[in-house]
């Protein structure tokens, strides 16, 4: 059974008023167990609205999203368990802190679940090592910390809750590329540790193609395609047209490709062209 | 949802409402509410009902967004109804305790009541047709005499402008911060008061913080392109007075003249 399958779902703003805007166009989707879940799209695709009903923030304006086979809005206990069970790492989540250290704001979310004092420390602990917040800074107030650091301590706000599906939205925007890494592998670390299932929305091509074992095109408020990223790359042409690219190795192929090289369609990752071209040039030392 | 909330929102459209100058709305604006000061009796609250609903169907803003507005105001209304009941004069009517209705209470409430939903939607329909732009303009040149006084007239417009820029972006980023913290567990409509007014510290925190943030930001970026307040500013849009303006003018003063002739008659 899939842990989180959506059923029909529209959500439309504004209902009723001259600002009426469906931002969700009947969508159904099953999300697996331990899968990771790549969603791309452009801005004002549906993305952000999308994972909102995944947690139950948002309510349908019609259809259905079962969590564990129950309806999320089936009662308001339930409603509220499922924030816990799917966390969602909200873009630009370092906005968000609020207490007067790290650690009560790490604690923000098991204290809320109504722990233990001894598990929250303990959850808080763990969370900030897999986010990578180090156990120094945990008595610092967030605001004195650098823009990586906090966004850091956001995920490890959401992490401490220890849901069984995270999602995380551009976890990596406005990041230099040493903390995008960074904070990734540390996203993989997690998942390998802990067998969760995580969705992550992100704008960088070479990301998603690199860690998501499927991946989902929004456009226009609707599932445009859905597939592995080998499926999803091989219609680069289609994915421009929607305003959105290829990761940089598929590009790269393409263009030998047009130069009359023979290579496969589907390459999506710098390590397997790597690959595939020095053997190649073993093979008939020629490139 | 706090989205949905229409206190200074603008509908944009292309009425002869709309078009009017922002300055003789200001005016028109005066004149109404001094005309509805002026009313006495039913007749001249009927007669300012029109004018409202007739202005409202020209803009063609429809009363249900007009009324709309109210709702927030609901209490504050019925409040004033109910102090008025009790402090009538004159023969009473039902009598308990220290209480007493009379007619004339009845009559006070009622024409409170009125004057102050009227009052409300004529504000109402000013911002709905005028852009915060036009609308701090306005009353900027409006007030531009006072500046001999050494009314800093032309800051006062300016941080008007930027309060009402703001209303929209703060309330996007309630509701964004909303969200973030309701994921984590938070509850903001559940327990006692003071529960719920404690759970509003990861609310206000944030946000707090943001609009510092936003404030800064913005005093750089202003600074970065050589803004300087006051003396020798031009506009790109400078406002002049059309003939429509006049109309309009002219169309406020008959409104007062009416309601004040109807007053000097007793009506």
């Amino acid at each position: 059974m899939p842990i989180i399958k959506v059923d029909d779902l529209t959500h439309v703003y504004s209902q009723g008023t001259p600002f009426e805007k469906v931002a969700i166009d009947r969508i159904g989707l099953d999300i697996e167990k331990g899968e990771l879940l790549g969603i791309i799209g452009h801005t004002g695709s549906g993305k952000s609205t999308f994972i909102q009903h995944l947690n139950g923030l948002l309510k349908p304006s019609s259809g259905t999203v079962y969590f564990d086979g129950t309806d999320i809005h089936s009662s308001r206990e339930f409603a509220r368990g499922v924030r816990f069970r799917v966390g969602l790492v909200f873009q630009y989540p370092e906005y968000q802190l609020f207490e007067e250290t790290v650690f009560k704001d790490i604690a923000f979310g098991p204290k809320n679940m109504g722990l233990s004092e001894a598990e929250i420390d303990e959850r808080v602990r763990e969370a900030a090592g897999f986010a990578g917040v180090p156990e120094s800074l945990l008595e610092v107030s967030p605001l004195e910390l650098s823009g990586g650091q906090k966004r850091r301590v956001a995920i490890a706000g959401v992490i401490a809750m220890m849901p069984q599906v995270l999602i995380l939205d551009e976890p990596t925007a406005g990041l230099d590329p040493a903390g995008r890494e960074s904070i990734l592998q540390n996203i993989m670390a997690y998942r390998r540790e802990t067998d969760c299932t995580i969705v992550l929305i992100s704008h960088s091509m070479d990301d998603v193609a690199r860690l998501a074992d499927r991946l989902i095109v929004l456009d226009g408020g609707r599932v445009a395609m859905d597939g592995t990223p080998a499926q999803v790359f091989e219609r680069a042409e289609e994915l421009v047209g929607m305003g959105l690219s290829v990761p940089a190795a598929t590009q790269i192929a393409l263009a030998l490709r047009a130069r009359g090289v023979d290579i496969p369609e589907s390459i999506y990752t710098i390590n397997y062209l790597k690959k595939l071209l020095i053997a190649r040039r073993e093979g008939d030392g020629q490139c | 949802m706090l989205k949905d909330i229409t206190l200074g929102q603008y509908f944009p459209g292309n009425t002869p409402v709309h078009r009017l100058d922002p300055r003789s709305k200001l005016i028109w604006l005066v004149g109404y509410i001094v005309a509805l000061f002026l009313a006495k009796s039913w007749v001249s609250y009927l007669f300012m009902a029109m004018v409202l609903a007739s202005v409202s169907a020209t803009s063609r803003i429809r009363p249900k967004t007009l009324f709309s507005g109210l709702k927030p105001l609901i209490f504050i209304v019925c409040f004033t109804g109910v102090i008025n009941l009790f402090y009538g004069t004159g023969e009473p009517l039902v009598q308990f305790w220290l209480f007493k209705i009379t007619k004339e209470g009845i009559y006070n409430a009622v024409f409170m009541v009125l004057r102050i939903v009227l009052l409300v939607c004529g504000t109402f329909l000013l911002t709905y047709t005028t852009s915060p732009l036009q609308l701090t303009d306005g009353l900027e040149r409006l007030l531009s005499p006072l500046k001999k006084l050494r009314v800093p007239v032309h800051e006062l417009a300016m941080m008007m402008s930027i309060a009402l820029r703001f209303i929209p972006t703060l309330i996007e980023e309630t509701d964004k911060i909303m969200s973030a913290q309701k994921a984590r567990g938070a509850g903001f409509d559940t327990g006692t008061l003071k529960e719920r007014a404690k759970a509003l510290i990861p609310l206000l925190v944030p946000l707090f913080v943001g609009a510092f943030r936003r404030a800064d930001e913005l005093a750089t970026a202003m600074e970065s392109r050589c803004y300087h307040d006051g003396e020798g500013r031009t506009r790109m849009k400078v406002l002049r007075f059309a003939p429509r303006d006049a109309a309009a003018l002219c169309l406020c003063a008959a409104m007062i003249t009416a309601v004040a002739v109807l007053r000097r008659f007793g009506l």
